[in-house]
């Protein structure tokens, strides 16, 4: 037996465990699908029809007419015309404006008072009642509209009076505030694709899962394990060449979806609400940098917890909940804006987020931010795969009944 | 040749082996019988390194197994309890997966894996998936991958297993060809036919330990049962778990 040209073959272990797996898997329908159409295309695709969905909702809502029940509509013919002016039509009154709110009949209810002619003609201030339910979002845009045409024609009608009187509307104004929005076309935006940093991790989660599964629990439960190990290959070497494997289909995944968010974000209609949505080259490059380590991440912490699992059935249920945990920062985020630290980029899934939400921003990702966010990753991926390696040791991994 | 000097393996509390000792040589097919349960399994995985006895020695060809398994795996071919295939791939891309891992280079490979594949009567399934395959299909491929390496000593474990009469002769009679060859078989069994049919050498586990170490003769002789049959019942002190 020629024992040398043995050993340099024996070295290209890891090269025979990649190509064997990726040959097996892409015989698989079932991770097919989910590495290259479900897991890559559902994200942009929910993407496209939520933002289509609301901005279409925001656009209506300022544009078309208004419908408002007005309570007392005869007591200020000129207030009433003003709203008419301003786009709202106004409806009979009704019984009990405040139940109508509550229970979702009317969005808005004007309400004047009887007094209205009597104070207006002496000159007193009178109260217009406009009743909403702030805890429906979906009514804040009506509202505002109408508050706005009730604010206005007050202040032109003191601005009247007091130009009857001989004096300067400026008098009772002293100070006029001047709204400057600082936000960028782009950082407007961002409210919205909150969660987008979310869907580029979980299309990586669910391209490599089935590979993960089948890497321990799925060779165990089908017997295979054993013989392989009885060959003359070093387990973490076994080991290695199916992680690759993994993150071959998880990255492959991510760059579909890179590809597809680019395409999809040219049909979303984001210019209409005076934002700029950036998903080309220059984004996807940088997101593909900033989620690489994490393709090793997710890879070794899918297979050390299907590792774990006694039968496949079980590895599956282990790594669906898994797929929350990503999730956490992400809706952290979105729901409690912290002002970004430089050592978060360190935290792995936290640093990718802040740096998908930057590069969305329109702001660049500077070297150090990379850097950290690269290098925090892998740290925590190299530590996580000695941690599996070890397991992968253990007499009890290997033996299936 | 493999050489066992007082192994023992426990999990937890349970005695799985307690002080096995054998020699198998080579050009001989030693079997190891016992009841289900007796340890064989386990002192077999221990054989080829799967798990590290609690106490004893493994030799394989000289080479011992804690100092360095790897060399160990290389002078063994292996059909263990799980014999699993990948079901996706062929017969032919089973073994070449083995083979590379083996670290056969492509030339010898592709001469080794068609040898086997006529000696194993498989030519008509090599280039098929392996799902859905027959237990005696299953076996085949197996143990055409367990030995595309040309290994000097062969293990089996209950290698008829869930064999129909056919297959199980088919499989006798490879198993006489790699004796011949001049090869270290040594394989596990619970039943005493085929054991007494086979074997140079027996070796009797009962309760993790080694029972009897004869030739059949002389362990007729021994117990000076007239069939082999009793002896076994004689030396096991018990018929639990046997199958004639």
């Amino acid at each position: 037996m020629n024992t040398v040209a043995y050993k340099a073959r024996r070295a290209n272990a890891f090269l025979t465990v990649f190509l064997k797996e990726v040959r097996e898997n892409l015989r698989d329908r079932r991770t097919l699908i989910s590495a290259l159409l479900t897991g890559p295309l559902l994200g942009p695709l929910i993407f496209v029809m939520l933002v289509k969905a609301s901005l279409n909702r925001e656009l209506e809502k300022a544009e078309q007419p208004l419908k408002v029940p007005v309570i007392g509509a005869e007591y200020a013919p000129n207030l009433v015309g003003a709203l008419k002016a301003g786009g709202v039509v106004p409806q009979p009154g009704i019984g009990n404006p405040e139940q109508a709110v509550r229970k979702q009949d009317a969005d808005v209810v004007v309400r004047i008072s009887p007094d209205y002619p009597a104070a207006w003609r002496k000159g007193e201030p009178v109260q217009v009642e406009v009743l909403f339910d702030s805890s429906r979002s979906d009514t804040n845009t009506p509202v505002e509209r109408v508050s706005k045409l009730v604010e206005g024609y007050a202040r032109q009608q003191g601005a009247m009076r007091l130009v009857a009187r001989g004096l300067s509307p400026g008098t009772a104004w002293p100070i006029a505030v001047a709204r400057r929005d600082q936000a960028t076309a782009q950082a407007r935006g961002v409210l919205m694709f909150g969660m987008l940093p979310y869907f580029f991790i979980i299309t990586m989660f669910m391209g490599g899962m089935y590979l993960a599964i089948d890497l321990t629990a799925g060779e165990r439960e089908r017997q295979s394990l054993e013989p392989l190990f009885a060959n003359p290959v070093a387990r973490w070497k076994i080991l290695t060449g199916k992680l690759a494997a993994i993150c071959a289909f998880s990255g492959v995944s991510l760059v579909i979806s890179l590809v597809a968010f680019a395409l999809v974000g040219r049909l979303v209609p984001t210019e209409k609400l005076g934002m700029e949505l950036d998903l080309g080259v220059h984004f996807g490059s940088h997101v593909f940098l900033l989620m690489l380590p994490l393709l090793l991440l997710l890879a070794v912490l899918q297979s050390l917890v299907a590792a774990f699992a006694k039968s496949y059935r079980e590895a599956q249920t282990y790594v669906s909940l898994l797929m929350f945990v990503p999730a956490l920062p992400s809706l952290l985020l979105t729901f409690m804006p912290i002002k970004p630290q430089s050592w978060m980029y360190a935290v792995p899934v936290l640093g990718q987020h802040l740096g998908v939400m930057r590069l969305l921003r329109g702001d660049a990702v500077d070297m150090q931010q990379l850097a950290t966010c690269v290098l925090g990753t892998l740290a925590a991926a190299l530590l996580l795969l000695l941690v599996t390696m070890q397991l992968y040791r253990s007499e009890r991994l290997a033996i299936s009944s | 040749m493999i050489e066992v000097k007082d192994l023992h393996k426990a999990f937890g509390t349970v005695k799985a082996v307690d002080g096995v000792g054998f020699t198998a040589r080579d050009g001989e097919i030693t079997g190891l019988l016992g009841p289900n349960g007796a340890g064989k399994t386990t002192t077999l995985r221990m054989l080829y390194t799967l798990m590290k006895p609690d106490r004893g020695q493994i030799l394989v060809d000289g080479i011992d197994a804690a100092a360095d398994p790897l060399a160990v795996r290389r002078q063994l071919g292996v059909l263990p309890d799980a014999r699993g295939l990948y079901k996706r791939l062929s017969v032919r891309e089973n073994i070449d997966y083995f083979a590379r891992l083996q670290g056969l280079p492509e030339d010898e490979l592709a001469t080794r894996r068609e040898a086997l594949i006529k000696a194993l009567e498989m030519e008509e399934i090599a280039d098929r998936r392996t799902e859905g395959f027959s237990q005696g299909q299953r076996v085949k491929t197996a143990i055409a991958r367990a030995l595309i390496h040309d290994p000097r000593n062969v293990i089996l474990d209950e290698p008829t297993n869930g064999l129909d009469v056919m297959a199980t002769r088919a499989l006798r009679q490879f198993m006489q060809k790699l004796k011949a060859e001049g090869r270290c078989v040594l394989f596990s069994s619970h039943i005493m036919q085929e054991v007494a049919a086979l074997c140079d050498r027996i070796v009797v586990i009962a309760h993790g330990r080694v029972v009897a170490d004869e030739s059949p003769q002389a362990l007729r002789e021994q117990t000076g049962a007239a069939n082999l049959e009793d002896a076994f019942v004689k030396i096991i002190g018990s018929e639990e778990g046997l199958a004639a």
